[in-house]
């Protein structure tokens, strides 16, 4: 139960067009129970109390569900722990004298904004591209209408836990992100809901993948070791079966919707 | 100020019926003429943004955060109400506006919570059919579970995530609608101000976070669902982004602010655990079910019991929600439980660093069941309780302490849920219309989604219909959005020029704005404490723009100057907080007046505070003015809460 003193090496970037850098700071007195990210508010008070510009980083809810936070810590997105979001990494995990390399995602589809914030608005143009099922309000049926499985409710839930944070973006060696489109493919798929638009869903989402720049899978599964929320690999096998209808069924896909996955 | 609530006659049951035959529509082909602005988008604000997009207006929504599907929302885990009564087991759209009123100890108004019964069953469906995975039986129907308040089975729910599973359906129908161009999308875009034109709402003026520059946009209405103010207290179980700008800077432009002083605490949190902390992590009201709450009885025992609790025998344990409360035991409500949890802590015989904690202990349930089966029913918010305090919640009871969750209070609407400006509605959270005094569990998510999807389309469309599209619209380039903009450029000026040379950074005055609220408007109330915080806070405040440390420049992305723009808004509306709880002389729901008691429990006093007080603001320094909406029950019987 002491307190650490800690060398953190951190990306600095003043804006999106600047060059960026690796800076290295001394932190004092960090207790063990706090989070990896109080422990850099920590730091940024003490930066501010010597007139230094705080490090910018994101975060909202601070207890994994939101997806705002990121940050590559020792090389790893989210950090050492498993299914874990760096809010709610806690510095128990380190010991006093550690050197800690804090960097963004990086990845040329999330361009940097600032410091450790990345833009991942490409993740919104796939969603927009056809993550979803055409429901306007006032067309539903009553919600027992057409009864659900179980296993497969749970199974849409499984896909559906991803919280568009990026991590798996951030560790493929492609920049791909095969894994969080996936999600949102099996997510529809795995519900009756999801049939009437699912292989014009898959094709459109692909493409808008394809065209914010991610890169292709080539099975090095990184993704779903590095997922806060254990996204499966599997979804990717499903998407991609999908795909492959989609291109010789859905011929009334959107147009420009022929890209490769 | 006028507080007509608009509420339509009849019979109440029959109120939002003849209501949506009564509001006047607008053709299919007019839609398109209008344009609306939705900040906030969470589950009113990205559900009416989708929804009125759906319907054929151009819509502009805002959000703070990198991309809609962050709101806060997503946080809740519990579930959401619906009177669908597929339990059979008695429930009823009468029984669930029964139990909401009651909850909310007969503080709300009975017309709007109906109609939010009314709709709950819609909700459902609406989100089934945009493929919600609500929890299923294994014939494929819906399940429920209960919640406090209730004894019926009502709640649906996704695994311990619902809101976010609920707030990705609507992110889906906002994402389908931004690629049809029917909604424009500002992320990282911050609302600091409100501009009216002859008394009506004309448009916002926004922060481009990441550029740092200032701008305007109009339309023929503005809608705010910009959610809740609890990070007033510094810690609470908000996210760090949640806070009262948009509402507060409304509320300077003329819209009334209606019962600031409800707020509500929730009983199981994970307690402080030093200065560095920045929120709580709250630990689902569902584990009371099978927890036991307690603290040694003597408080000599304290630093044995903190050091290891099995040591000390049942006898010596003042299981004390079992022995005050009988019937209801560790599942008395929300307000009556936190309060419990702190006379023990005042009493001395809180566990734990600083003394600021109770035991939630597993130790029987286990015993009975099996830890298996507590897992199953508990796994994640015990792997959760482990992650952040480093314990094992299987061998040693949970450590929980009462923290900041919701707010009831909000800009005061209408039965059409539009404030006291023309024009402009508020929906979710920051309004105050629904929960009263007190918010039942799994009611938050309800409310946000009748607000965005069945609510504010017929209302809005009334509103629209009585404005000329063409002439209704008033550019960014008149006079009022070039004063609001310059009012707002100031400000910002103001903030970096006394950064430059300040030395107490916003967090640090944050924090002891938190701790004079927590202190003396927290979970117990007091005239000489809320006196004495109307003297601290102005104090603090005055500080604040001689000292404060805003580093960086203007036009960059700086997340310093955001922090500071919105502390600054927090320590005017603390004072708006503790005015209304001074005035408020009486205990209900969340608001505890230890003056107003009978027996150690919450007294109404329903002859004098029988009503909604709305402030109006008067100006800079200058006591906002105490308006009164009366309250009539004509349904259901005022009556006395008891759970003993």
């Amino acid at each position: 139960m002491s307190d650490m003193n800690l060398t953190l090496h951190i990306w600095r970037q003043a804006k999106g067009t600047a060059a960026g850098a690796m800076k290295t700071y001394q932190v004092k007195g960090i207790s063990e129970h706090a989070s990896f990210l109080e422990m850099l508010d920590v730091l940024n008070e003490q930066l501010q109390e010597k007139g230094e510009e705080p490090v910018a980083f994101d975060s909202d809810c601070r207890e994994g569900i939101c997806g705002m936070c990121s940050l590559v810590i020792n090389g790893r997105p989210h950090g050492p722990d498993a299914g874990t979001t760096t809010c709610q990494l806690h510095m128990r995990r380190f010991k006093n004298g550690d050197e800690i390399y804090v960097e963004p995602f990086r990845a040329g589809a999330f361009p940097v904004v600032r410091d450790l914030c990345v833009d991942r608005k490409a993740f919104d143009d796939i969603v927009a591209a056809g993550g979803y099922v055409t429901a306007n309000v006032g067309s539903a049926p009553d919600a027992n209408a057409v009864p659900i499985p179980k296993e497969q409710a749970d199974r849409a839930f499984d896909a559906a836990a991803c919280i568009g944070c990026g991590a798996c973006v951030a560790a493929c060696p492609n920049s791909s992100a095969m894994l969080f489109t996936a999600a949102k493919v099996a997510h529809l798929a795995h519900l009756p809901q999801g049939q009437p638009e699912r292989l014009r869903r898959v094709k459109a989402m692909v493409t808008a993948m394809d065209a914010a720049g991610f890169g292709n899978c080539s099975n090095h599964y990184e993704c779903e070791a590095a997922c806060p929320k254990g996204i499966s690999k599997d979804y990717i096998a499903l998407m991609n079966r999908d795909y492959a209808k989609s291109v010789f069924v859905a011929k009334d896909a959107k147009a420009g919707s022929d890209g490769a996955g | 100020m006028n507080l007509d609530a608009r509420i339509p006659s009849g019979p109440i049951a029959e109120k939002w019926n003849r209501a949506k035959f009564e509001l006047k529509l607008v053709n299919p082909a007019n839609k398109r003429k209008y344009s609306v602005i939705v900040v906030g988008s969470g589950l009113a604000g990205g559900a009416a943004a989708a929804t009125l997009a759906e319907l054929g207006y151009n819509v502009a929504c805002f959000c703070f955060q990198d991309t809609p599907r962050r709101a806060h929302s997503i946080a809740a885990q519990g579930g959401i109400n619906a009177a669908k009564n597929y339990q059979n087991d008695g429930d009823s759209i009468h029984r669930l506006f029964y139990d909401t009123v009651k909850g909310g100890d007969f503080r709300a108004r009975e017309a709007n919570v109906h109609r939010l019964a009314e709709v709950s069953v819609d909700i459902i469906d609406q989100c089934v059919a945009q493929g919600v995975p609500f929890a299923r039986e294994y014939g494929g129907t819906l399940a429920n579970r209960s919640f406090g308040g209730a004894q019926v089975s009502r709640t649906f729910y996704a695994r311990g995530q619902t809101g976010q599973q609920l707030l990705i359906g609507v992110y889906q129908a906002l994402a389908r609608q931004i690629a049809a161009g029917k909604v424009t999308m500002f992320n990282r875009t911050e609302m600091l101000d409100v501009v009216t034109v002859d008394g009506r709402a004309a448009g916002i003026v926004v922060r481009d976070l990441v550029t740092g520059k200032i701008e305007s946009h109009s339309a023929h209405a503005v809608i705010l669902a910009t959610g809740g103010y609890g990070n007033v207290f510094y810690l609470s179980t908000n996210a760090m982004g949640s806070n009262v700008t948009a509402t507060y800077r409304a509320y300077k432009r003329g819209a009334a602010f209606a019962n600031p002083c409800y707020t509500q605490i929730h009983p199981t949190c994970i307690p402080v655990s030093g200065d560095y902390q920045s929120k709580l992590t709250l630990m689902s009201e569902s584990l009371r079910n099978d927890g036991r709450i307690w603290v040694p009885k003597k408080a000599e025992d304290v630093a044995k019991a903190s050091k290891d609790p099995a040591s000390i025998p049942d006898e010596d344990r003042d299981y004390y929600l079992e022995r005050k409360y009988p019937s209801y035991g560790n599942l008395s409500p929300r307000d009556i439980a936190s309060r419990a949890a702190k006379e023990a802590c005042d009493d001395g015989r809180g566990v734990g660093p600083g003394g600021r904690g109770v035991y939630l202990d597993f130790r029987d349930a286990i015993k009975r069941d099996s830890q298996a089966k507590i897992a199953e029913k508990y796994g994640n918010l015990f792997d959760m309780y482990a992650r952040i305090t480093g314990e094992n919640p299987y061998r040693q009871p949970m450590r929980i302490y009462p923290a900041v969750h919701y707010t009831m209070g909000g800009l005061w609407v209408d039965y059409h849920l539009q404030s006291t400006i023309p024009g402009m509605f508020v929906l979710g959270e920051a309004n105050f219309s629904d929960h009263g005094a007190n918010r039942l569990g799994a009611s938050a998510l309800m409310q946000g989604l009748a607000d965005g999807y069945f609510i504010i389309s017929y209302t809005l469309g009334h509103y629209l219909a009585g404005i000329n599209a063409a002439t209704g619209k008033v550019g960014t380039d008149h006079p009022e959005f070039k004063r609001v903009e310059a009012d707002v450029k100031g400000r910002v000026d103001k903030l970096m020029s006394i950064g430059a040379k300040g030395k107490r950074t916003v967090d640090s005055f944050h924090k002891a704005l938190g701790n004079i609220m927590w202190e003396k408007c927290g979970m117990a109330r007091t005239k000489e404490g809320l006196t004495e915080a109307l003297k601290a806070i102005p104090a603090l405040r005055e500080e604040f723009w001689q000292d404060v440390k805003v580093l960086g420049e203007r036009e960059t992305f700086n997340q310093s100057l955001e922090k500071a723009g919105r502390v600054a808004d927090f320590l005017e509306f603390a004072e708006l907080m503790c005015q209304d709880a001074l005035e408020r002389e009486e205990s209900c729901g969340g608001h505890f007046r230890t003056e107003y008691q009978e027996a150690g429990e919450a007294k109404r006093d329903d002859d004098r505070f029988c009503h909604v007080a709305a402030w109006e603001y008067q100006g800079e320094d200058k006591k906002p003015v105490r308006h009164v909406e009366p309250l009539t029950f004509e349904t259901v019987k005022l009556a006395t809460r008891s759970y003993k």
